[in-house]
Order: C-alpha cells, then sequence, then structure tokens
C-alpha cells in the first residue's frame, strides 16, 4: 500500500469488476510484449518520510551556506518578508493550475493582475504579462518581439549586459531561422557601453538595442543618451533592469524603454541554487498582441461584478498554435505570486528604502576597500549596489582565504570577460552589515 | 442569414462584391459564426498587393485566430478602418462590413469564384 | 472583492529594515540627478495583518488539488505530498547561491546527478538534461537538438516536423519558432495515427515526429515499433512529450519504444505543484548520440568529486539561467524515492484503472468516441447534450457549482465539444463515484431543466465572465482614475 494511493485491494477489485476485467494487466494489452519492461527499475524506495528527510540533509549537508555573502552577478541574497512564504505555501494557490476556470481562480488571477499593475510602476511602463521563466529567457522574448514588430533583423546588445542572458539570446536566435536574426554586440568603455561604437553600428536594419541598468558590472548606463540614438533610427530600445534598484532609480519607462524585461528573483525568491526564478517582461499597450506568455485582463460577469480572466489568449501556443508570438506554456506563475506579497508588504516606501540601503552600503563597503593596499576600482563610472575592484592577487586565492572565513567574495570576472583578468565584481544588499564590511576588509588586509 | 446574391464568394467564406475596377471584401455570416466575437481586427497597409490566395490579415476572436485571404489578386487601396474601433461590427453586419477595398488585377480571377447558389450548396455540405 | 491598491493608505506600513548602519549621503554624491526618481513607485501602503488577510481571501477565492477533484485531462492534478514541499525548503539547498565555488555545493551537484540517473532509468534514455524549466521549454531544447543533429550532419534538407492532429499546441508552437514547416498526420477511426496518412505524409525531408504515447485522447499508439522504425528508416528523429507518462510508467519505457528524445514533466507525473501556472520543471533524456548537443553546463562525476563541464563544441548553447528549476527537481526526486519501482508502477496502474472506471460510468449518459480501454485519461463528447442546446462550456460551468474542477475543455480539436477526464490515481473510488453523479446529475438537468446548466456558474464569488469584452477592450492593469469600469 502505498500512502499517495487510495486504492485497496478491495477498491481495484470492485472496479475492475465494473469495467469487465479480471486484471490489472488486460488493461495494458494494446502494448507490445516486446517492449514492456520486464523487470523493476532500478530506483532506490518506497522510502518513509523519516529516511527521505534523512538522505536530503545528508546531502544538504555536503553543501556550504556561507554566513556573509558579497556576490552577486544575477542572482541575490535578499531580505524576503516571512508572509511571502507562508502566503505561496497556501494551498489553493500552490496546487492549483493554470486559472482556464476563471470563476474558481479569481484567488490568482487578481493576484496576478496586481502582479501587472506592480511591475507597471516599477518600470514605467502600460502593460505586463503573468511571468516568464527568467530574466535570460524574458531577454530572448523581447529580442523575438522587437524583431517581429520593427520587421528588422540587426540586434545590437551591449557587451555588459549579464553574460547569460547574452548567451541565452544567442541560442534562441541561432534557431530561431525564420527571422534570420543577426547578432552584435557593443563593447564598453570604463565599465559602460561606449556610445561612439553604437551610434556607428546604428542603422535603419536595427530591430533593437539590450542594454542593462545597472549593467552586469553594477554601473550606470547612460540610458538617456542610448535612447537618443537607438530611436533615431527608428529601433527599439529593450532595458534589461534590476527591479530592487528601480526603488531608487528613474524608471526605465521615464527613459523612454520599448519593452522592459528583468530577472525578479530579488523581489521574495530565495537563491534556491538558480531555479526557479522569475523572467519580468513590460511593454507599451500598443504593443500587447505580440507581448508572450499569458495576460489577465479585467472584466465584468453578467450582475456587473467585477471579475479577472487570462485574456488576449489568442496570442497563445493554444490557440495560435503554430502561429503563436512564443511556445512558452506554463510560466513560474507562484514566483510572481511571491514577488506580488513582496512589492506589497514592502510597499512604495519599503522598495524605497530597500534601495537606499543597497546603495549606501555598496558605496560605504566600495570605499572602505578601496583603503586596503592593492585594491583598485576596476571602473571608474557610477553605479548602484554592485562594484568592480581589481588587484594584483589571483581572484581564487582572494576568495579561497574568504571563505575560510565564511565569507563568498565577489565573482571572478574573468571567467567570463578574458580581458578582465584579476577583477572581482562585489555585492552588497540590504543584508550585509558594517560588520560584515569590516570583517571583509580585514580579511582582504590580511591577505599577503 | 441569406446568401445575398450580388456578390461572388470564395471556398474559405469570403465574399467579394465588385465596385467597376475595384472590388469589397469581407467574410460571409458562417465565418463570423464559426469565430465568435471578434475582438481584434489586424488590417492590411494600403499601398500593398497581394496574389490571390494570400492572407491580407487576421481575425481574432477569444478562441480562434483566423487569417483573412483575398480571393482575388490586387492592390490594397482601402481598408475599413471603423472596424479598428468596433470589430463586432463584423459579427453583427458580416455583408455590410467590408474588410478591404482590391483593385482586381485580373477580371478573370472573379470568374472562378463561387456564385451565391454554389456557396449555398457548399455550406449545405459543411453543416 | 477590493484590489490591493483600493485597500492602501498613505503612511501604513507592512515591514521593518533594521536601521542604516552606514554613514548615509546624498544619494547624488553617486548617482547622477536625472537618474534618480522623483517619485516613489505607487506600490501600495499596508499594514501585514491587512495584507494577510487580503491574499488569505484571495486564496479562498481558488480551487486547487486540495480544494476537491481536479481531473483536468493531460495536466495529471495528483496530490502533491507535503514531504516534497519541506526538503525543497531545506536551508543548505534554499539558499545556496548558484555561483558559489564547486567544492561548496557538492550536494547540490550530486543530488542533480543523481536525478538525471533516476529518469534515465525511468525512460529508459542514455542521458538527461535538468536545464528545461517547463515542458514546452523541453520541447524548444528537443527540437533545438533535432535540428542540431540534422545540421551537424549536414542534412540541410529536413524542414519538417510531423505532428498527430491531436497534438497538443506547444508542440506546433515550438517547431515553427524553429523554422520548421508542421505537417499533421491524421488520425485514424481509431484515435490513433493512420499509417496510411503516416506514410504519404513521411520522407527524407522530415526533420522528426513528435508524439505523445498514450496520446491525447488517452490511448497506445499501438503501432509504435512501426512508426519508430519508419521514421529512423527515413533518418528522422522520434520526439516523446512526455505529458502522458503517468499512462504507461514502470509498465513501457519511452526509450525501449525507440524514442531518441523524450521531454517530461515534473509538475505532472511527478507530482510537484502546478503553483498556478508553474513553476514546473521539463527535463529531457536523449540517446547517447544526441548527448553532445545538450546545453551547458553539463554535470560530471570525476574521482575529485562533482562538477560543471562548459567543454562542450556542440552543445546548442544556453537555454536558461543557471542549471534547471532546482527547488522543483528536488520535489520530484523525493517523489521518486517516495514511491520507488514498485510504487511508480503502481501509480500507473491506478491511474489507468481509475480512468476506466470513470469512463465506463460517464458512457451511460455521454457520447465516447472512442469506445474501448483507455489508459490514464480519455475523451467523451457532449455532442448530444450540445443537440439539446447545451454545451460541454456549459456542463463545465455547472460542475463548479458541485465542488468540482472540470475536465479539459474542447481539446483534443479532433473531437466535437471535447471533454478530457484524467482523474490520476490519487483519486478514491468514492471520489469517482461521485464525480460520475455529478455528471449524471447535470445530464438530467440538460434534459429537464437546461437553463439552470446554461446559465451555470451560480454558487461561485462570480458568475461567467465576459471574455469578449476583456479582450475587446484589454484592461491590464489597475489604474487610480479608472476605478470604474464602463458598462
Amino acid at each position: 500500500m502505498f500512502r499517495f494511493i487510495p486504492n485497496t485491494d478491495d477498491d481495484k477489485k470492485k472496479m475492475l469488476k465494473a469495467i469487465g476485467k479480471s486484471s490489472i494487466d488486460e488493461l495494458f494489452f494494446d502494448i507490445p510484449e516486446e517492449i514492456k519492461t520486464k523487470s523493476d527499475m532500478k530506483i532506490p524506495g518506497p522510502l518513509s518520510e523519516i529516511d527521505i528527510k534523512r538522505h536530503f540533509h545528508d546531502l544538504g549537508n555536503r553543501n556550504m551556506i556561507f554566513r556573509i555573502c558579497f556576490r552577486g552577478a544575477g542572482a541575490y541574497r535578499r531580505y524576503i518578508p516571512s508572509i511571502v512564504n507562508h502566503v505561496i505555501s497556501r494551498s489553493e494557490f500552490y496546487t492549483s493550475y493554470t486559472p482556464y476556470q476563471a470563476e474558481v481562480s479569481q484567488g490568482i488571477l487578481q493576484v496576478i493582475f496586481e502582479y501587472q499593475t506592480m511591475m507597471c510602476e516599477l518600470t514605467g511602463m502600460e502593460v505586463s504579462n503573468a511571468s516568464l521563466y527568467d530574466g535570460a529567457t524574458a531577454g530572448a522574448e523581447a529580442v523575438f518581439m522587437a524583431v517581429d514588430l520593427t520587421g528588422k533583423n540587426r540586434v545590437l546588445l551591449c557587451r555588459t549586459l549579464n553574460p547569460q542572458t547574452r548567451s541565452v539570446i544567442k541560442t534562441y536566435s541561432n534557431f530561431s531561422t525564420a527571422r534570420n536574426i543577426r547578432i552584435e554586440e557593443i563593447p564598453y568603455r570604463n565599465g559602460r557601453t561606449d556610445l561612439d561604437v553604437l551610434e556607428n553600428k546604428m542603422n535603419e536594419e536595427v530591430a533593437c538595442v539590450l542594454v542593462q541598468y545597472p549593467n552586469f558590472f553594477g554601473i550606470l548606463e547612460e540610458v538617456i543618451e542610448i535612447e537618443k540614438i537607438v530611436h533615431k533610427h527608428g529601433s527599439f530600445l529593450i532595458v534589461s533592469a534590476d527591479p530592487i534598484s528601480l526603488g531608487l532609480l528613474r524608471s526605465p519607462g521615464e527613459l523612454g524603454a520599448d519593452i522592459v524585461i528583468g530577472e525578479g528573483q530579488s523581489l521574495g525568491t530565495p537563491l534556491s541554487f538558480g531555479g526557479p526564478y522569475l523572467g519580468f517582461i513590460t511593454t507599451k499597450e500598443k504593443y500587447v498582441r505580440r507581448l508572450p506568455g499569458r495576460i489577465v485582463g479585467e472584466t465584468v460577469d453578467r450582475d456587473g461584478n467585477r471579475g479577472f480572466i487570462l485574456t488576449l489568449q489568442a496570442r497563445e501556443q493554444h490557440i495560435r498554435r503554430g502561429n503563436s508570438a512564443s511556445n512558452i506554456c506554463s510560466n513560474h506563475q507562484l514566483n510572481a505570486v511571491a514577488a506580488t506579497v513582496y512589492l506589497t508588504v514592502m510597499g512604495k516606501r519599503g522598495i524605497s528604502e530597500v534601495a537606499e540601503q543597497c546603495l549606501q552600503k555598496a558605496h560605504y563597503a566600495f570605499e572602505e576597500i578601496l583603503k586596503v593596499a592593492g585594491m583598485k576600482p576596476g571602473f571608474s563610472a557610477p553605479f548602484f549596489n554592485e562594484f568592480v575592484i581589481k588587484s594584483d592577487i589571483d581572484p581564487d586565492k582572494i576568495n579561497e582565504f574568504l571563505l575560510k572565513n565564511d565569507i563568498l567574495g565577489g565573482y571572478d570576472l574573468s571567467r567570463d570577460f578574458t580581458e578582465l583578468d584579476k577583477h572581482l565584481l562585489y555585492c552588497v544588499t540590504e543584508l550585509n552589515t558594517r560588520r560584515e564590511i569590516e570583517m571583509l576588509t580585514e580579511a582582504l588586509g590580511a591577505l599577503k | 442569414m441569406d446568401v445575398p446574391k450580388d456578390r461572388k464568394y470564395s471556398s474559405d467564406h469570403e465574399w467579394v462584391k465588385a465596385n467597376g475596377n475595384n472590388a469589397y471584401v469581407g467574410i460571409t455570416d458562417f465565418a463570423q459564426s464559426s469565430l465568435g466575437d471578434i475582438v481584434f481586427v489586424e488590417l492590411p497597409e494600403p499601398g500593398k498587393s497581394y496574389a490571390a490566395g494570400n492572407a491580407i490579415g487576421t481575425l481574432e476572436s477569444v478562441k480562434a485566430v483566423s487569417d483573412v485571404f483575398t480571393p482575388i489578386s490586387g492592390k490594397v487601396l482601402d481598408i475599413n478602418k471603423e472596424l479598428l474601433n468596433d470589430p463586432g461590427l463584423i459579427n453583427r453586419l458580416p455583408y455590410e462590413s467590408w474588410i478591404v477595398l482590391v483593385e482586381i488585377e485580373n477580371p478573370q480571377d472573379l470568374n472562378v469564384l463561387l456564385s451565391s447558389r454554389d456557396y449555398e450548396q457548399l455550406l449545405q455540405k459543411e453543416r | 472583492m477590493d484590489l490591493i491598491f483600493e485597500k492602501s493608505r498613505a503612511d501604513r506600513c507592512g515591514y521593518q529594515l533594521p536601521e542604516l548602519d552606514v554613514p548615509s549621503r546624498n544619494p547624488d554624491d553617486f548617482i547622477p540627478a536625472d537618474y534618480l526618481r522623483r517619485d516613489a513607485p505607487d506600490l501600495p501602503e499596508i499594514s501585514e495583518i491587512d495584507a494577510v488577510r487580503h491574499f488569505t481571501s484571495l486564496s479562498k477565492r481558488n480551487f486547487g488539488v486540495e480544494s476537491g477533484t481536479y481531473p483536468l485531462g493531460s495536466c495529471t492534478m495528483k496530490y502533491n505530498p507535503k514531504i516534497n514541499e519541506d526538503v525543497a525548503r531545506i536551508e543548505s539547498f534554499e539558499n545556496l547561491h548558484p555561483l558559489q565555488p564547486e567544492m561548496t555545493v557538492q550536494g547540490a551537484l550530486e543530488l542533480m546527478y543523481i536525478m538525471e540517473l533516476l529518469l534515465c532509468e525511468i525512460t529508459g534514455m542514455d542521458n538527461v538534461c535538468l536545464h528545461p524549466a517547463a515542458g514546452a521549454h523541453g520541447e524548444l531544447l528537443g527540437l533545438m537538438l533535432i535540428k542540431g543533429w540534422h545540421n551537424q550532419k549536414k542534412d540541410y534538407e529536413r524542414n519538417t516536423i510531423l505532428v498527430p492532429d491531436s497534438a497538443h499546441g506547444t508542440n506546433l508552437a515550438s517547431a515553427a519558432m524553429l523554422g520548421y514547416r508542421v505537417v499533421e498526420v491524421k488520425s485514424n477511426d481509431r484515435g490513433l495515427v493512420d499509417m496510411n496518412d503516416f506514410t504519404e505524409k513521411a520522407n527524407e525531408h522530415i526533420a522528426g515526429f513528435m508524439l505523445t504515447n498514450p496520446n491525447t485522447l488517452g490511448m497506445f499508439e499501438e503501432n509504435i515499433i512501426q512508426i519508430s522504425e519508419q521514421t529512423h528508416r527515413l533518418g528522422g528523429l522520434l520526439y516523446y512529450d512526455g505529458a502522458n507518462l503517468n499512462g504507461i510508467m514502470g509498465i513501457v519505457r519511452p526509450g525501449d519504444m525507440g524514442f531518441d528524445i523524450v521531454h517530461l514533466n515534473l509538475h505532472k507525473t511527478f507530482s510537484t505543484p502546478h503553483g498556478s501556472g508553474g513553476p514546473g520543471s521539463g527535463p529531457i533524456g536523449v540517446k547517447a548520440n544526441l548527448a553532445p548537443y545538450l546545453p551547458i553546463p553539463i554535470i560530471i562525476k570525476t574521482d575529485a568529486g562533482y562538477s560543471f563541464d562548459y567543454d562542450r563544441p556542440l552543445s546548442v548553447g544556453q537555454i536558461r539561467s543557471f542549471y534547471g528549476n532546482f527547488s522543483v527537481i528536488i520535489k520530484a526526486y523525493s517523489y521518486i524515492i517516495s514511491m520507488g519501482a514498485k510504487g511508480l508502477r503502481s501509480v500507473c496502474e491506478n491511474a489507468v484503472l481509475n480512468a476506466n472506471y470513470l469512463m465506463n460510468m460517464l458512457k451511460k449518459n455521454f457520447f465516447v468516441p472512442y469506445d474501448r480501454t483507455c489508459k490514464h485519461e480519455f475523451v467523451i463528447s457532449a455532442i448530444k447534450q450540445k443537440m439539446k442546446g447545451v454545451s460541454a462550456l456549459d456542463i463545465a460551468k455547472r460542475m463548479l457549482d458541485f465542488g468540482l474542477h472540470p475536465p479539459t475543455m474542447y481539446f483534443p480539436l479532433i473531437v466535437k465539444e471535447a471533454m478530457m477526464f484524467e482523474p490520476t490515481e490519487t483519486e478514491s473510488k468514492e471520489n469517482l463515484d461521485k464525480l460520475a453523479e455529478v455528471m449524471a446529475d447535470i445530464n438530467k438537468e440538460v434534459c429537464e431543466n437546461p437553463d439552470i446548466v446554461r446559465n451555470a456558474p451560480h454558487t461561485t464569488v462570480v458568475g461567467r465572465l465576459d471574455d469578449v469584452r476583456a479582450a475587446r477592450f484589454p484592461k491590464l492593469r489597475y489604474l487610480k482614475d479608472e476605478r470604474i469600469l464602463p458598462v
């Protein structure tokens, strides 16, 4: 007997009798004998909860959770209010399916509507979808949108865009042969996109330019200047934004973005070793019919009661089949619920305060690190809460030493940028204390 | 709804009503009924030319998206902008709501289309 | 019920951060004034209790697997074990940064490595990739592999993908995204791939054939061996859409049927929660010849331990950030070892028994287009009821009044007024009897009092919603000054 399978032998007997079969094997007679599995699969179990917990704790004990974290680079250790986990653990939310039966799904539909509203507010745009898998695939979907809407096929990616986002965009573009996308990268100078090179590469065949704000190095890109260059040639400006930074920074919408995407993991999703995270995408109302994924809209029932419903579904795979804007079906709804709860309790003041604390702590840490002999700034442009430090010391040596002090140090940029040898990308969030920053600088100072 | 006798029909349930050297194109009552309530209409750009049988736009309903094909070759002279504001017009008045006005490139294209009687017979089979 | 924005009040607060413990400077010392927000984003201001009440009320307006019977065909809405939730939240998994040094994440790497082996064993494939975030994502990757495979052999004329006419929409959308021409193969009167039509349409231009088995009608493709041989003889690859694995798990494996690529839905067959629409996980399995094309990074095991390998020259690239939906993978792994081999087989046997038992009862009042032994799901048609003026949609809405979730509606497209039921193995006999009873009652209403069905639902928090209005006048966000909808 298995605890997730109610049928007893008696139940089975009765059911078989009702359908006129003498054994369960008869139900599989239409499967050719030669391919049927002859022996049990080699799988451990069935295990009790006790053994299962033991097994996973054993595995977990082979991982190290650093007490102090100064690494970001696309995944962030953030404050997650207790309420978030409690809400997403309500079984009515987490065990339900996509809300195709709107009358019994008003709960999640309303949450998504609220999520869409909040993402529009943060990014300064008019419409949002219900979520995508992550920031990197959101980048690919945004590029496809721009290519389809402009009818052009050159795509310019700033090299300061997260390397994984660039990589995913390239993979998706390579395989979307009908679109015939040609990707070029725009180099950086002093940690920011080189505007002269961008200007030179622009022409009327460019569908879009993708820039990250703040960029992968933590630096503030000159989006105001980039917007002028991009729109002069009739191309789309796609901005990949960090949602926490938008508590302080002017929204990409205000700066003229046509599409805004990004990674929403910082809004209530734990690090989880890389997934599931939260891709978001927002845009202008006039482009809504090319927006991929699910969208919730407001409507009324026969009595005039307000209600919410999945809408514009004709865009989606299950209706357009071969002609849809994208193939996405499941998205990352529960992560979007987490983001909605996060943004609700943090609210307009909380998101500003988190952003402010990140800014202040990061700049404090930056200045303190520079006091350590041998540490130099990687770039001199304004940054938000991530910054680059270069030195003569091998990054592995630095981080090994920091590890002994229970500190996860900066990210070795030479992994993605061979020209940035001995450059480390540090991240400071609202969770880092002054004492932790002191411990970091003490440890860096103790290195020979 | 009766099938108007003053025009020709395609087997894809479009109608073509000649007007001198030009023709109005729309969809039939059967087509609008199959689609359901139309919520959005995508129209071609005036000035572009299309060959007979090519898709010139789409009609989006809650449950489906359907291409609109032009039964005749020609240049699009005009589009019915009223449909952009009120796509439901096609549902309510399918035979009055033209979608595009096309310049007839080959008058022979009209000859291969179905007469109203042929179209009525086609409908009998579909039902 | 009010939106959270309508409950917001200035100066209310739902959070507290520690005091800033570093010297505070002017933000415009660090950020140029042009890039500083002038106004805070208009997010709610609300106390924690009001936030909790808000989301709690909303959850009560939502129907999940734990609310009642949820027989959604092709979705496998089985029970989501609580132990899975607990182990996924173990701190040493939940707080692991994906860019930590490999030696500090050996537990996570081992977990994923073992999971790959478990899924290989279950599917009969040689290699598994855990990257895809959902089934559709797995399909996309599968098609990329097919394309990569043919391109590597410089076989550029392969421009077509075959799918059965009963295929799920994502199959076509994924193939179209990659520039393939999609050709639908007709189903015969037994609801299976019509072998004549298949033979006619299969030629040297096919890159592959995407199949679900059992198919979307819940029928096992009896000719699968022949389909496999023919596809391979023509140089095509055979792709398995694993959405329906619950119908054959432990009985026959896709790898043994001849499939070259398989995608799985952990949120279907392997009990991870659907989350109202995600996150799921769509790992793919491949035969060894396709392994070189898998996305980077791969997890390898050496004497020194587990590590990521990025040196894969034939890899299709990266299809997402990082390595997979890790917390979802943990839940599925926990489920697999909860059940063991005998358990997974029992899952399938009971899923299939339950489906046949239910179908047998519904047959009394509803037309069953393919009236023979099904696997884990089956399709009925409300065509008889439609002739009395009540549609399948009406019936589905009436089911809501009885506390049941409707089945999958109007799919597959080849059946008129289709209703696809998949009870799963976690539904008891009494629940199946109750479901059949409700369907019989509704059928009685169709005959005696059709309006009550046509106007359903009556007991839900809102009545039937105007989907035309929602699509014609899209209102996709809250705006303060537009609170009243024009009627």
